[in-house]
This record gives structure tokens, C-alpha cells and sequence, in this order.
């Protein structure tokens, strides 16, 4: 849009307004108010239903205000009596086959035709077609899922749900098919959504203006004006979306919508944030505390189980110090949560046996680019998406892990002409659609990288000026990545040489060019290797500090980044400061006012041996389930029965919770107040959607009510008061508090109540080193610790589904998504299945050296030959009764993508 | 697509030509962008109609969504998803073969044939067509068979006509 300033006449006022500018958009910016119907913001505008016209001087007839561009002189009419005529005529031409049963529809109250209608005051449409409005039944059948409902009766065509889908969603599951009156909304060759693209993040019911497109869940909850609404951040992934959320008169969460203007979804959600709330109306919620008598839960009242505990604390820690107890915060609670946890472990326990699952997803993130960086987060926000031109993405199965950042992805992609380059060892959904799919085999990520690296540097393709600039160790480096010779890494990891060759190019020689990465680079015992591979190839580049450039880890949980930042970490405090530091302790026992440990604690993966051998007795967990998301968890049970005592605060009687001695229910994230920290260091702010179950509490509260009893007063008026602790002790946090968010998030670091938060980190190659200076790191190859062999001869890979979530507590107890994808199943390449004789649907026993899960064989292009991939979500077939406990030495992340398995017919 | 394709190809000569064919005319095209209705139109001249495999053959080679394609082929009357036959009947009903007895035309025609307009003939001879004028009013009423057309057409005539063709 041109910025030159021309001269418009609206409702004989004049302006100067910028040219290219819609007269939609010029009414709207000068507070003129015209209507829309098939209108939405850079979504919809196909200027259909001609609700928006106006008058146009000079013009032969009146124009549509959302199609028609301003022009220098114009003069603009927004109402009069022959605008109003028409815009009747056209709102009646719309109601002309649209069933007026407002009294049984879902959208009553939420539709804007109804709206409309009540404006221009039409009860019934001059052009009203009974026998179609009433009677006649549009032919369509594609609504057989469990998630959306189509009434083609109550459809007005103006597309809107057909533009959300390929615009937004960039999936194009529906169109407009048929001609004529027999136009209507479907999917390609009308059939069932489920086998189309459709993700359904539902989108489309989003963007209908009417009832045709409802959520099915809600149909029949109750209708808008009865229901509650609450804006809060969505509780699954690390996206941290905005979302709306609906509460009927009985307490239920009945409906979520995306918030339109809010970043980073603007209105966006996956099927998990539409259909997902579902969880906390479960009547399977923990109400009252547990205590374990002769191995069986019995009720507890606050008072009891919180002495019992602190009673029991106590002892542990008199009789074998403060370091046999560990404690758990947890990615799903909020930063005040955490925060409190770390405090409770480190002030009261006096240990810092404090971790979180981060451990599981991300500790190699934190090593790795912390080392590298400085910081350990996301460099870029999700909005700076569109300035990137090369998306290089490693790793990461983002449509189903993050689905609404792959749309942002695919729309760059889709709009401005982006490259997408995708390194994954599974052909996932991105990598269908990617300009360079490079399909390695698992865990040769440092290889592959290596040879991308040695490529840039044979041919000239680094960023000389940035290395000398802005980071050190670039000669070491070049001594290691030169031996990386293009043979060897092609047998290595299976790719084609040129293809490498080819990546390496188009990444580096690009203007603007931004990493992604997940799971696939951080769960390898060479996780840390990973990252600082990945910092190495952006540093290299000079990929790096500046809008379009940077390293993006995509964070797995809600507030894994909080979590981390709040100090659940066994070497650090609150953001990051270094518990083996004496300025930073002196800080933090000033503070708080005890002695603290000096000791980095253990992390969560080394807790079960601990137990095991005696070291470790007690666990006081918030939230966590390690027995479903640790590895090799026949062996965490041992260490878990092996400790003296087990304390968990949850909100299900998890697989873990069943084991403990003490069992506290608290609240969920939709019930909370307080924030999460997402994946592009946003703190948002969440605001209770629901009323908690009548004998829940807050998990801070809870941790603060053990902590007094113990001894330690911990008492918060609210969450805001200990965000304003952290503000106090966290550089990075300490211009956050609760009263500033209320008007949207802030990105850390904002260092001061004045700061505006910042949304790139080492802007301008400015990196928070000692030396100001980013480190390039050489790194070998390391082979996976185990690697297929006689008697395992395929490789296991795990990881998530779009349907489900971690360990399954929310996600399974959402009936449409548990119906969707009730059970577990194997995903085996073809060449596989034949080979073994295995035939699509067919239950086979997938076995490891640790134990074995007998699963649905699912015949699939994604796994290459050799490898095959399960996810971790269902506790009836775990897929971590497989995987591999070996660690990473740095991080000690597990090695969850790699582990050698037998597939058996059974 | 093709995936599942092979076999059928493989194991069916004459189909892999049709596909062949197809795929010389997409290779011809594909650079051109809304190729889309032109490649329909030669699918359709090769398969005599558009089944819904072929289409999605299309959709993939063109890269363009099932949904497009869907909403292209179910609004354009001249793509047909079910076989046509041999040949095209088009009887037409526009004013001014209405008022000169076209309606009595099209009934014998109907009769004769036993078929409804979109349908075809269970020995797949004929496909019956309605049109809303072809352009030839003059010749009143009129009715095209293929790509010929018949004016001042009375239902003895057409019967007559209709037996020419095999």
C-alpha cells in the first residue's frame, strides 16, 4: 500500500487518507459505519453479498465499499434512502432461502443475518422461497465427524467458511460446488470431511456469520447470550493462542473461539484449542485431597493431608537432608505456580532438586542456545513469520504439533512466494508441501547439518562480515565441519548429495531466513549437539537478529518457556541466574531470607536411579505424570516405589497420582489466574473461564499452605503479588506484572514498567555473552546410543499427534477428540508391512529391550523404510515402555526419537 | 493417486494410452496458470466423461485442490461425471423452439429413447440433453446431435434422424 495521501469526501467531510485503501476501510478508519455480511478482515472480501454498498459521486451505480479502492476527489455517500433500499434488498435476497427457525438454531444470538435483520427490521423476506427455505433438503453428507456440523438449509453462500479455509487454515477441504439454487458448500466430491485435508481447527464455524457451520459439541449447550465468556490463553501448546472461552450456567466450558485481534493466532486454533477444553467439566476431577491407608485412597480434609505432608517432609529431610526430597514443577501450570514450586524446593526444602518436564522437551534448547546465545528462547515472534523468505524447518511436525503456526508457515509460504525447506525423518503434512524435503535417516541431524555448513563454506556462501563481527570460534569450527565431506554425510543420512547442496544454497544465499525446530533435534542423547548445530548454521549465515532471521525452537507445553524461565531448573533461579553464582544466591537468600543450597540438584531424568539406589526418598510433584512421559517407565515405576513418600497435586488421578501417598486437587490453567510464557516469550495473561471444583485449590496455594505448615511462611495475596516477586528478582521479567497485561502480552526481556517488551533477541548481532559475541561451536557426529541391530531390526521414532496431547490426561477426555482417535497404532512404511507380511489395521506387538505394546499397524507414506513411528499419548499401549533412557550428558534429555524395536505379527 | 493407479494402468492397455494422452496434454500446459478448465475439457474428450479418479488425477497434477476441481466440474452443464453416450442428443427448449413445438420434440424424443435429460440410454447410444438455445432461432425448433444441428424439427423427423445413429 502506497503511503501517498489523497483527498476523499465521506458524508461531505473531507479527509486525506492513504491511496489503495478500500472505501470499506476508509469509513471504518474515519468512524463511518457501514455494513457487512460476507466481509472478513484479509480473510474473506469477495464483496458477495452487497451489504457494504455506498454511493459513489459521479458513479453510475451504488459500489461495493469492501472491493472498491478509494480514489483521489472521491465522494462518498455511507447512508441514505436508496443505499438503505438496497442493502434491504440484497439482506432480503440472503434471507431468501434461509430457514427462519432462530428459536432451535445454536447461532441465535451469534449470527449476524439475524442481526442484520433486526437492524433493517425484516420479518419476512420479500423474495422468500418457502418450499426451499422450509422444506427442500440440500443434498450433502460430509458431516459425519464429530466436530463440525453443516446445515446447507440455514447456508447463505457468502463463502466466508470456504475463504477461512483457504485462507487461514490454507488446507482447502471445502468449496462452493453445484451452480445456481443448487449451489452449495462442500467438500471435494461431497465426501466426508475426515477423508479431505481438513484439520479441523475449525476455522470455517468460525468465520460463518449464521448456524450453518456449529461446533458439534455445542449444539444444544445453550445459547450465547446465556453463556459466559472469558478471554484466556489456550492450555495445550506452546503457541500460547488467545482464546475465547464459553461457560453454560452449570459450570460447564461449553465453546472456544480464537480472538480475532490478539497476537500470535489473530483468531487462529487447532482442534485441540477449539475442541479441547472439554477436560475440566470432567467428572473424573479430583474434588477432595487423598491420603493412602493400606494401599487405597481414602478423602482427606486440607487440613489433614497438609499436615501430613509437611509431617512427612519434615521427617525426610531431618533424617536425610534436604537433598533426598525432589521437586517437580510442571510445563501446564502457570509462571506463579512455578515460581512458587521452585521457591518452596529451594527456601523451604532447602534443595535444589527442582525440575520440570521441560527436561523432556527442551532441556537441550536451554544448553544449547544458551551456550551459543546467551538466551535460551525463541529469537523471533510468530508474527514476524511473514518477513521470512527462506522457512527452514528441522525437525518439527509443526501442522500437527503447533498447527497454528504451520498455517502462518504455509501462508508465507502460500502468499508472498516464501521457500520452505523440511529436514524430517517423517514425510509429515509441511513436508508434503515443501520446496525441499530432505528425508534423513533419525538421529543424523549433526551430520546433515554439518554437510549443510561444509557446503556454505566451500563455496563461499558464509557470512564472513557477521562471523568476524559478531561471534567467536569460527576457525575451530571450520576444522571439524571440513571433514564432513559430502559422501559421508550422504551415507549417513541417506540424502542425496545434491539435494544437500541444494538446501545449503537456498538457505544461505537468502535475504531473510528463519529455523524451526521441535522435538526431532532436541530428544537425542545428542540433543545439545543438535541445537548448537543449529545455532551454528544461523550464526554462520548471519540468519540472526534482525526481523526474518532467527532461531525458532517451537515449545511443546503451554508454559514450558515459564516454567524454565520461573527457575524449575536444578541449576538456576529465576531467569537463569546460576544457583553455583554467590551474587546471584546472596540475591535470592537476601530475598527470601534462608540459606540456600549452592549445589545444582538433580535433574527429573535422574530421579528414579536416585531412588533407586537410596539417595532420593521423597517427591513432591506439581502436575507431572513421569509415568507416562519419561522413558523406559518400567523403571520409573521402580524408582517411584521405591521412595518413602509421594506427594502430587493434579487435577486427574493420574498414572503417577495412583502411586502416591498424598494427593492434592488443584485447579486447571482454565481456571486459573496467572500467566504463561509462550513459545515466542510472550507473557499473557490467563483469567479463570470457570468456577474450580468445589474443593480444589490453586497449585501455588497449595505449595504455600504446605510450605507455612512446614515452617516457611509463603503467603500471596494472589498470583499478581507473586508475579510482582518475580518481577522483583528476574531481570528479564521485571517489567511484567499482571495490571500490564491485562492489555496483552509482553515479550521478555522488559527489563522496567516503562519497557514495551522485546520482540527480537540480539537485535542487531548484539548477543548476552561475556564477550557480546555469539559462540559458533564445532561438533562431531555422535551415532544414536541405539542404533538397529539382528535382533531389533527396525528404528522407533515417537512423538505427538494433532488429536491428542502429551500424556493424554486432557486430550483422552475429550470426547470428540478420544472418539476420533481412540487407540494407539504403528505407523510402518509400506515396504515394511510387505516385508513382514503386516496388513493395514492389523494389531502387531512392537517390542524394545525394555518391554513391549501391542498396537494398530497403520500402513503410511510418512515413516521411511526402517523406521517406523508411534506417539506417547495413550496409557493403555505407552509408547514409553520403549524408548530408551539414555541421556544426553548436558541436558539430560532422553533419547525419545530413537530406539531399536521388532515388529511381530501376533 | 497414480500410486494406486499403477496397477489398474498396468494391468488395462488402453487405459494407460488414455492416461498417457492426458498427461502429454498436462505436460504441455502445466506451466500455464488456470489451466485447469482446458485440461477438464481434453480429460473429457479422452475419457468421454470425467471420472472422479481422473479428476483427482488432475487436482494432484495441476496442484490444485480436490475442492476446486470439485466446484469447477459440478457447475460447468458441459463436464459430466457419469459415462456419456455415443452420442449427444440436445434438444432445445429456448423461446423460440419452445413456442414452435419444441416441448413436443423433446417428449418423442424422451419416448423414443426412454431417457430423462441428463440421462443416457441403457445401451449407452444416446445421452439427452436440454439446452436453452443454441443460437439458430431462425431454424426453430432446433436440435443438435453431436456437433451437428438439425433445424425445423417436428417428433416424426427426430425419430427418424435418431435412427442414423449407432
Amino acid at each position: 500500500m502506497s503511503e501517498k495521501l489523497i483527498s476523499v469526501k465521506i458524508d461531505g467531510k473531507d479527509y486525506q487518507l492513504p491511496s489503495g485503501m478500500t472505501i470499506l476501510d476508509a469509513c471504518k478508519n474515519t468512524g463511518y459505519d457501514v455494513p457487512t455480511l460476507c466481509y472478513l478482515e484479509g480473510i474473506a472480501e469477495e464483496g458477495a453479498c452487497g451489504m457494504c454498498v455506498v454511493e459513489v459521486k459521479k458513479a453510475r451505480t451504488l459500489q461495493r465499499a469492501c472491493v472498491t479502492k478509494i480514489t483521489d476527489g472521491m465522494e462518498i455517500t455511507t447512508d441514505s434512502p436508496g443505499i438503505h433500499d438496497a442493502r434491504q434488498t440484497n439482506l432480503e435476497l440472503a434471507l431468501a432461502h434461509h430457514p427462519l427457525d432462530c428459536m432451535t438454531c445454536d447461532a441465535d444470538g451469534d449470527c449476524e443475518l439475524q442481526e442484520l435483520a433486526y437492524q433493517f427490521g425484516i420479518k419476512k423476506s420479500e423474495f422468500l422461497v418457502e418450499k426451499e427455505a422450509f422444506e427442500a433438503q440440500k443434498e450433502t453428507s460430509w458431516d459425519t465427524n464429530p466436530f463440525i456440523q453443516f446445515d446447507p438449509q440455514k447456508c447463505i453462500l457468502c463463502r466466508r467458511c470456504v475463504d477461512s479455509c483457504e485462507n487461514q487454515a490454507l488446507v482447502e477441504a471445502i468449496g462452493v460446488a453445484m451452480r445456481g439454487s443448487r449451489s452449495v458448500v462442500s467438500t471435494p466430491f461431497n465426501v466426508p470431511l475426515e477423508q479431505t485435508d481438513c484439520q479441523f481447527c475449525g476455522a470455517c464455524v468460525q468465520a460463518c456469520p449464521v448456524g450453518a457451520l456449529v461446533e458439534k459439541p455445542r449444539v444444544g449447550k445453550g445459547k450465547i447470550f446465556n453463556l459466559e465468556k472469558t478471554d484466556t490463553v489456550c492450555a495445550y501448546c506452546g503457541t500460547g493462542c488467545n482464546i475465547t472461552l464459553y461457560k453454560d450456567k452449570k459450570n460447564d466450558l461449553v465453546m472456544a473461539r480464537g480472538i480475532d485481534d490478539a497476537l500470535p493466532n489473530k483468531g487462529r486454533l487447532c482442534v485441540k484449542g477449539r475442541y479441547g477444553y472439554e477436560y475440566v467439566n470432567s467428572k473424573e476431577r479430583l474434588t477432595k485431597p487423598l491420603i493412602k491407608e493400606n494401599g487405597k485412597f481414602r478423602e482427606a480434609t486440607w487440613e489433614e493431608a497438609i499436615a501430613y505432608t509437611a509431617t512427612k517432609l519434615q521427617e525426610i529431610k531431618d533424617k536425610y537432608g534436604p537433598d533426598a526430597i525432589g521437586v517437580l514443577g510442571s510445563s501446564r501450570c502457570t509462571n506463579e505456580d512455578n515460581f512458587g514450586v521452585q521457591k518452596f524446593a529451594r527456601a523451604v526444602i532447602g534443595t535444589n532438586n527442582v525440575d520440570n518436564c521441560a527436561r523432556l522437551c527442551h532441556a537441550s534448547t536451554i544448553a544449547g542456545l544458551g551456550k551459543a546465545l546467551g538466551a535460551a528462547a525463541a529469537t523471533n515472534p510468530v508474527d514476524d513469520i511473514k518477513n521470512v523468505d527462506v522457512m527452514f524447518v528441522i525437525g518439527s511436525n509443526m501442522t500437527e504439533t503447533h498447527p497454528v503456526i504451520a498455517q502462518f508457515v504455509k501462508e508465507n509460504k502460500k502468499k508472498r512466494g516464501a521457500k520452505l525447506i523440511v529436514c524430517d525423518p517423517r514425510k509429515t503434512d509441511l513436508a508434503k508441501v515443501a520446496d525441499i524435503y530432505i528425508q534423513h535417516f533419525p538421529g543424523t541431524d549433526v551430520a546433515l547439518l554439518n554437510g549443510l555448513m561444509k557446503v556454505m563454506v566451500d563455496k563461499g556462501l558464509v557470512n564472513k562480515e557477521f562471523i568476524e563481527a559478531h561471534t567467536e570460534g569460527y576457525e575451530e569450527f571450520v576444522k571439524v565441519v571440513s571433514k564432513y565431506e559430502l559422501d559421508m554425510v550422504s551415507r549417513l543420512t541417506r540424502v542425496d548429495k545434491a539435494l544437500i547442496e541444494e538446501a545449503a544454497m537456498v538457505y544461505a544465499s537468502a535475504l531473510n531466513a528463519t529455523i524451526f525446530y521441535t522435538m526431532g533435534i532436541t530428544q537425542h542423547s545428542v540433543g545439545t549437539d543438535n541445537v548448537l548445530s543449529i545455532a551454528n548454521l544461523a550464526l554462520v549465515t548471519g540468519h540472526i537478529g534482525r526481523e526474518g532471521n532467527g532461531i525458532n525452537p517451537l515449545r511443546g507445553q503451554a508454559n514450558v518457556q515459564g516454567s524454565c524461565d520461573m527457575g524449575a531448573l536444578p541449576d538456576v533461579y529465576p531467569g537463569y541466574q546460576k544457583v553455583a553464582d554467590p551474587a546471584a544466591r546472596e540475591k535470592f537468600e537476601k530475598a527470601w531470607g534462608v540459606r540456600l543450597s549452592d549445589k545444582p540438584g538433580l535433574p527429573v531424568t535422574e530421579f528414579g536411579e536416585a531412588a533407586l539406589a537410596g539417595h532420593l526418598k521423597a517427591i513432591y510433584s506439581m502436575g507431572e505424570n513421569p509415568l507416562m512421559t519419561e522413558p523406559d517407565i518400567t523403571h520409573v515405576r521402580k524408582g517411584l516405589e521405591a521412595l518413602d513418600f509421594l506427594a502430587v497435586q493434579e487435577i486427574f488421578l493420574s498414572e503417577t497420582a495412583e502411586l502416591a501417598d498424598v494427593v492434592f486437587p488443584s485447579a486447571a490453567a482454565y481456571e486459573k489466574e496467572g500467566t504463561f510464557t509462550n513459545t515466542e516469550r510472550r507473557v499473557q495473561l490467563l483469567r479463570p473461564a470457570r468456577e474450580m471444583p468445589d474443593d480444589a485449590k490453586l497449585d501455588w496455594e497449595i505449595v504455600s499452605l504446605v510450605a507455612t505448615k512446614m515452617g516457611y511462611s509463603m503467603t500471596y495475596r494472589n498470583a499478581a503479588a507473586i508475579m510482582d516477586e518475580i518481577a522483583s528478582l528476574t531481570p528479564s521479567y521485571a517489567g511484567i506484572h499482571h495490571w500490564r497485561l491485562e492489555k496483552g502480552g509482553l515479550q521478555w526481556p522488559c527489563p522496567s514498567d516503562d519497557h514495551a517488551g522485546t520482540k527480537i533477541l540480539h537485535y542487531g548481532g548484539v548477543f548476552k555473552r561475556p564477550s557480546g559475541k555469539a559462540l559458533i561451536s564445532p561438533v562431531e557426529y555422535i551415532e544414536a546410543k541405539e542404533l538397529p541391530d539382528k535382533d531389533y531390526p527396525i528404528l522407533l521414532t515417537t512423538g505427538r499427534i494433532l488429536y491428542h496431547y502429551h500424556s493424554g490426561q486432557e486430550s483422552r477426555r475429550v470426547k470428540v477428540l478420544d472418539t476420533f482417535v481412540p487407540r494407539n497404532y504403528v505407523e510402518i512404511s509400506r515396504e515394511d508391512a510387505e516385508a513382514l507380511r503386516l496388513e493395514h489395521g492389523e494389531t502387531v506387538r512392537d517390542s524394545t529391550r525394555r518391554g513391549s505394546i501391542d498396537v494398530e499397524a497403520r500402513i503410511s507414506e510418512k515413516p521411511m523404510q526402517g523406521v517406523v513411528f508411534i506417539s506417547l499419548h495413550f496409557r493403555e499401549a505407552s509408547a514409553n515402555l520403549l524408548t530408551n533412557a539414555a541421556l544426553d550428558p548436558v541436558a539430560k534429555i532422553p533419547e525419545f526419537k530413537v530406539a531399536a524395536c521388532r515388529i511381530d505379527k501376533i | 493417486m497414480r500410486m494406486n493407479l499403477e496397477d489398474r494402468l498396468n494391468e488395462n492397455p488402453e487405459l494407460k494410452k488414455q492416461f498417457d494422452e492426458l498427461d502429454a496434454y498436462i505436460d504441455e500446459k502445466a506451466s500455464q496458470q488456470g489451466s485447469l478448465i482446458n485440461v477438464m475439457h481434453r480429460a473429457q474428450e479422452i475419457f468421454g466423461y470425467l471420472p472422479d479418479d481422473v479428476l483427482y488425477y488432475v487436482a494432484k497434477r495441476l496442484n490444485v485442490p480436490r475442492s476446486t476441481v470439485y466446484g469447477v466440474v459440478t457447475f460447468y452443464h458441459f463436464f459430466s461425471r457419469v459415462p456419456k453416450g455415443r452420442h449427444t442428443v440436445s434438444v432445445c427448449l429456448g423461446t423460440a423452439c419452445y413456442v414452435r413445438g419444441g416441448s413436443t420434440v423433446y417428449d418423442r424424443v424422451m419416448k423414443t429413447l426412454g431417457i430423462k435429460a441428463g440421462e443416457t440410454s441403457q445401451d449407452r447410444r444416446f445421452t439427452l440433453d436440454l439446452v436453452r438455445c443454441v443460437g439458430a432461432c431462425g431454424l426453430a425448433p432446433v436440435v443438435v446431435i453431436d456437433k451437428d444441428t438439425y433445424g425445423r424439427m417436428t417428433p416424426d423427423k427426430v425419430v427418424t434422424l435418431l435412427n442414423k445413429y449407432a
